[in-house]
């Protein structure tokens, strides 16, 4: 198959989240507004009004509730979709489990933003790292390039009969979601056919009568209902098995977009950039790889063996790949824009670590907590860090295993 | 040749908090009427600072927490409320001012407003309305005035709007009123009378958003909405709280409910009061 000829149009993080929406036909978009997000239910809003989408759009009276409209929209067959970051997603917390419980294929932005207190509206992943254990699959992007590609990915994976397991899509907060950037943009034809018309899983109803997996007056079924100790556990049980699943159906998308689009982001999963013949490697989330990747070329201009991983998908998080990729190393720093309080390090670092406990050999690997509530990340930062891993490489020991990047001390 | 000059201390400098001055709200924007009137209150009314806290919530009016020389708490979005009746909880003696936004109050705090008046716990909540989520961009909001444009609402605003004076004396408030921000004098004399009153008092203040609702809507500038304000205001006092519903044509104003009724921390003080004497043994 060709790759689709696509035009370029700037497009910030934010208005790349609300573009690709208004291509995947959703049904019901559900939100309320909360900085930095709220540029794409402003430009979703103005697509509404222009009478671009035949989408429902409400202004619901809190995030609690955007994420309880979109939950419910979702279990009566449609496909929905809302938006939040920081403290919306915190408000939203008790839903995000129902969402995933439900086993509602919903799809979420979430532009990442420090939580209170103190207030702040900048990015870190302090928001989202609260989620990271409630069933649903995280997709990262680096640019508003990948933060589009993602959200129209999202919806072929979140809805997908086997899977039946919402998607959250992680922008960085002003980095991403207010940065404008030339992105390559899909004909809607093309869009629309590739998320195409949602499938339903069958289920058993109580007559043991086969029907589709929705709320429909036709094929009477109740969602959510009191689940104790007899079966809630095996519930439970099937959303994990539904995460072991989830690679082949992520990597399935991501591998037919690639081939309609042209652009492919790794394997899917992980973003390695010089890391094969790598001897010192930082592994990061986000915006920040865009960075690394730049100190990682220059390095690499003075012989310096650097690479930079980025992990695509933090759920399911793809403990293979990360192992294969760093256990030969002589050094690897991760790179953490949030932090596990008391819990010595945070918490991507405590992800990498202990995916490295299964590898065959284990490279000393440190922490680096950075840029909590938007603290820039300059190149000078990343090359102190990696300076940092040469030192560590050649000893072998490592002085401290956690450090703040950035921070006044 | 030089003149001499003398440096003169504002007259409100004591109730504002110098390094936080000057504010960043928007030219026209009503918040800083509303900050003006507030301090000027404490000022008249001779308080001792160290009896009044503040709390905000989210929006441009939460900024006022600080910019208030007091104590004061800059809260989470929606909850000023349950902040408040915390600190009002702990340690009664303090006057506790909520000083917040329709958005933050109505939508993602509204159960917290009805449920704080209808106990009548004594704090007192003033209410910067703008019929917008202003700071976020100028969102449809829960005063939003039907068919009016806002960002989400290009084609006019299909959601019928709180009547924030009914809902409030619905509720339970024992003390609710409400100006503009052109009515400066008697806005002030409000609050004052709210400080001073005992259980949950509301004072809601219609307040201009030039930069964002004003263009979004074409009402248009801060004079516009001072024109507005002027031509639409009727001085309605204790009048049905019903029938007070704000349109283009007619803003009703004045002070809607001023009863007393026994305050939740006082019924609470005694009822601990007593139990405590029952584990005792005592009277």
């Amino acid at each position: 198959m060709a790759i689709i000829e696509q035009k370029t149009i700037p497009l910030n993080g934010d208005e790349a989240v609300a573009y690709a929406v208004k291509q995947s036909d959703v049904d019901v978009v559900a939100a309320y507004p909360i900085t930095p997000q709220t540029i794409i239910v402003e430009r979703f809003s103005e697509y509404v009004a222009n009478g671009e989408v035949d989408t429902e759009f409400v202004c619901v009276e809190s995030e609690h509730s955007a994420l309880a409209a979109s939950l419910t929209a979702s279990l009566t067959g449609a496909r929905a979709f809302t938006a939040t970051a920081s403290a919306g997603l915190a408000l939203m917390h008790e839903m995000v489990y129902v969402t995933a419980g439900c086993r509602a294929p919903v799809v979420m932005a979430v532009t990442n933003r420090a939580l209170s207190a103190p207030i702040n509206i900048h990015c870190d992943h302090s928001d989202v790292m609260a989620e990271r254990d409630s069933g649903w699959i995280q997709l990262w992007a680096e640019n508003a390039q990948e933060v589009y590609d993602s959200i129209i990915q999202a919806f072929r994976i979140a809805e997908h009969p086997d899977l039946m397991t919402p998607v959250m899509v992680n922008l960085d907060g002003f980095f991403l979601s207010h940065t404008l950037e030339n992105v390559q943009v899909l004909p809607d034809n093309v869009v629309r056919k590739f998320v195409g018309i949602r499938q339903y899983p069958l289920v058993s109803d109580t007559q043991g009568k086969k029907v589709p997996f929705k709320l429909d007056p036709d094929f009477p079924l109740t969602m959510g209902p009191l689940d104790l100790p007899d079966y809630y556990f095996e519930h439970k049980r099937q959303q994990e098995e539904a995460m072991h699943i989830a690679p082949k159906i992520i990597k399935q998308v991501h591998d037919e977009y690639a081939k309609l689009s042209g652009r492919s982001y790794g394997n899917g999963f992980v973003d390695a950039y010089n890391v094969d013949d790598a001897e010192i490697v930082t592994v990061c989330l986000g915006s920040t790889a865009g960075t690394t990747k730049t100190v990682v070329d220059q390095l690499r201009s003075k012989g310096i063996k650097a690479g930079v991983l980025r992990v695509r998908t933090l759920r399911p998080l793809p403990v293979e790949d990360i192992m294969r990729a760093l256990e030969n190393k002589k050094a690897v720093a991760v790179l953490d824009r949030s932090n596990s309080v008391g819990g010595q390090g945070g918490p991507f670092f405590h992800e990498i670590r202990h995916v490295l406990y299964g590898a065959q050999s284990h490279p000393p690997i440190v922490d680096y907590v950075y840029g909590l509530g938007g603290r820039d990340m300059p190149p000078a930062l990343i090359q102190n860090i990696y300076k940092d891993l040469e030192e560590i490489a050649k000893t072998g020991k490592v002085k401290n295993l956690v450090q703040f990047a950035g921070v006044r001390e | 040749m030089a003149e001499q000059t003398t440096q003169i201390a504002h007259p409100l400098e004591p109730f504002l908090r110098k390094t936080t001055i000057p504010h960043i709200w928007c030219p026209g924007c009503g918040d800083g009427t509303i900050l003006n009137s507030f301090v000027t209150a404490l000022k008249e009314l001779e308080v001792n600072l160290d009896k009044i806290a503040v709390i905000s919530g989210i929006g441009c009016i939460g900024r006022i927490a600080g910019y208030t020389n007091t104590d004061s708490f800059h809260t989470t979005h929606g909850r000023p409320i349950p902040f408040a009746v915390g600190v009002k909880l702990a340690n009664p003696e303090l006057n506790v001012i909520v000083i917040s936004g329709d958005g933050d109050l109505f939508a993602i705090g509204g159960n917290h407003f009805i449920h704080a008046a209808r106990r009548n716990i004594g704090i007192k909540v003033i209410c910067s309305n703008n019929f917008n989520y202003g700071m976020t961009g100028g969102q449809q909001g829960p005063t939003t005035p039907l068919a009016s444009r806002t960002a989400t609402t290009p084609f006019g605003n299909i959601e019928h709007p709180f009547n924030l004076v009914h809902l409030a004396a619905a509720s339970g408030a024992v003390y609710v009123a409400r100006w503009t921000t052109l009515h400066v004098r008697r806005m002030t004399e409000s609050i004052k009378k709210a400080i001073q009153k005992e259980g949950f008092s509301f004072i809601e203040i219609v307040s201009p958003c030039p930069e964002i609702y004003g263009k979004a809507s074409k009402i248009g500038t801060a004079m516009d909405f001072m024109n507005w304000f002027k031509k639409a205001s009727v001085i309605q006092n204790f009048s049905d709280p019903a029938q007070a519903e704000i349109t283009a044509e007619k803003i009703p104003v004045g002070e809607f409910v001023d009863v007393e009724k026994p305050t939740f921390e006082k019924l609470l003080r005694e009822m601990t009061a007593q139990a405590q004497g029952k584990v005792t043994g005592g009277a």
